[in-house]
């Protein structure tokens, strides 16, 4: 077969992709509880998850903080999907893209999509370092640690850039080998966690389980934070747990996700991610950040602690998180670009990560960024949350753009930059730490967007009810 | 067939933790322990994805 003849079947293959992107998902492609059961656990055992855990550590967290926190925090995340995002995904049954472009008409949903697909590449951009600090080791490549900004050397460039390839590729592939990848790979993946944590213990002074909480106390969570980093309580691991997501959950990104269950409940699912992933994974990446004497890098504290099968679980759980990422940045993208086929829109997604993936301040500041990212989209999850659910009741027309035909729905725009704004004023006059402002910031918005739609709105003759 | 699978990928779960513990326990060397999570893992991923075929979102 000539090469042209096999890129011709290549692309008519990736052309003939349609996930109802920009469609309803029709009742017979609804999805089970094990689908979303797999796509959680294996989503929120990511990567990720070994620095998260180990920048704990270095707050200074201490163990009591860290559990109470994490048992209110991740249980407060899986409400947030079950009442919050579900709810409306099962409703509209449409991408988080679509349904904006339908409240807020298509310009002010270009510019929420551009910023939505910058986000994204920036989280998958720092799954896949976490991958490279693995794939780097057999090569001896210096690993980035916790001062470095900028990329540390040509053999830590080319290693990101083997990574993102192979991740891009699979994301291309589409979104059935992705979820497939994940369920496959989470089994595997949460045990290594625990055994990599497991076989350290004996190094760090625990020799029976009696003895763990003396120890986690004394030598794993001391409560004393690394020279220069600030000092986190138990009201930061609550928040940063329960809004670590928070683009996902209140900020309805996960509708992408959850538009494919046959109900809302399914949303509870979330709770495999909240509790297998992030609530042990990130108790494991403690005690072996402790164990390593305080290294960062995910790829070598796996390595110490588990041998190859750790370090391989470093990329894997990069994959398995950075794939699903990159998918929905390539969802924000194609939303502008809708002439463009979803593999080329995903191509363009995945090297713009991969160039952001060189620069490891990104993995260094996670928690920021993290915090950040929820909150700078959690606004328009507040304006789709009312516009679906509750504008009917309030006598507000909903899906107010696609029924007036306007582009730039200003209630909206307006909720979104006043809400952003005076979460800055708060942040900038008052102290409040970043992490804190999603919660006030969240009634901010459902207070702006009513307002402004009571103000703004001129009802439509052709009004209708709410899809 | 599958279930022949089916019990090799338990066999390779088994071999990840299970020498995690014996680790902790001090009934087994560090090394050794690695040794045997590469080889539970070599065993998931090699039979795993012929029988985890049903769960797609």
């Amino acid at each position: 077969m000539g090469i042209n003849k096999l890129l011709n079947r290549i692309e008519a293959r990736l052309d003939a992709t349609d996930e109802y992107e920009r469609e309803p998902v029709p009742e017979n492609k609804l999805k089970g509880w094990r689908a979303f059961l797999g796509m959680y656990a294996g989503e929120h055992t990511a990567g990720t998850e070994f620095v998260i855990g180990a920048l704990f550590v270095a707050h200074g967290v201490s163990a009591v903080n860290l559990v109470l926190g994490l048992v209110v925090g991740n249980l407060l995340a899986v409400l947030s999907w079950a009442f919050l995002c579900a709810p409306v995904a099962v409703r509209t049954k449409l991408t988080l893209y679509w349904q904006l472009k339908k409240i807020c008409g298509g310009n002010l949903a270009i510019i929420y999509n551009i910023v939505n697909a910058v986000m994204f590449c920036f989280l998958a951009g720092a799954m896949i370092s976490v991958a490279a600090t693995a794939v780097g080791l057999p090569f001896q490549i210096p690993m980035p640690g916790l001062d470095d900004w900028l990329p540390t050397s040509v053999g830590w460039i080319v290693t990101v850039f083997l990574v993102g390839t192979v991740i891009t590729v699979v994301a291309i592939a589409g979104y059935d080998y992705v979820a497939r990848f994940a369920n496959i790979s989470f089994p595997w993946m949460f045990l290594v966690f625990i055994a990599a944590a497991l076989a350290v213990l004996p190094g760090l002074g625990v020799t029976s389980p009696s003895e763990f909480w003396t120890v986690a106390q004394e030598r794993i969570w001391t409560g004393e934070p690394a020279p220069g980093l600030t000092q986190f309580t138990f009201w930061h691991v609550v928040f940063f747990s329960w809004f670590a997501n928070m683009a996902m959950h209140i900020g309805m990104s996960d509708m992408s996700i959850l538009r494919f269950a046959k109900k809302w409940q399914m949303g509870f699912s979330s709770a495999a991610g909240m509790f297998f992933g992030h609530f042990l994974a990130w108790m494991s990446s403690g005690i072996l950040m402790a164990a390593a004497a305080g290294a960062v890098a995910p790829g070598l504290i796996a390595y110490n602690s588990a041998g190859v099968a750790g370090a391989i679980c470093v990329v894997i759980a990069g994959w398995t998180t950075a794939n699903p990422t990159i998918y929905r940045a390539g969802l924000a993208f194609q939303a502008v670009t809708p002439d463009w086929k979803r593999w080329k829109v995903t191509l363009f997604t995945g090297l713009v990560t991969t160039i952001i993936a060189c620069f490891p301040a990104l993995v260094m500041n996670l928690l920021d960024f993290v915090a950040l990212y929820g909150l700078i989209l959690m606004p328009m999850g507040a304006v789709i949350l009312l516009d679906v659910i509750f504008f009917d009741k309030l006598n507000l027309v909903s899906n107010y753009a696609e029924k007036t035909g306007i582009t730039f729905n200003w209630a909206a725009g307006l909720t979104w930059v006043l809400t952003l704004g005076l979460c800055l004023f708060i942040n900038l006059y008052f102290g409040v730490e970043v992490f804190f402002l999603g919660l006030p910031g969240w009634f901010i918005a459902v207070l702006f967007y009513i307002v402004f739609s009571k103000l703004l709105q001129k009802k439509p003759e052709s009004a209708t009810q709410s899809v | 067939m599958n279930l022949i699978l089916k019990l090799i990928s338990f066999t390779g779960l088994v071999l990840t933790i299970f020498p995690a513990v014996l680790v902790f326990t001090g009934t087994l060397s560090f090394d050794m322990h690695t040794t045997l999570m590469l080889v539970g893992m070599l065993l998931w991923f090699g039979t795993a994805p012929f029988w985890m075929k049903e769960k797609k979102l």
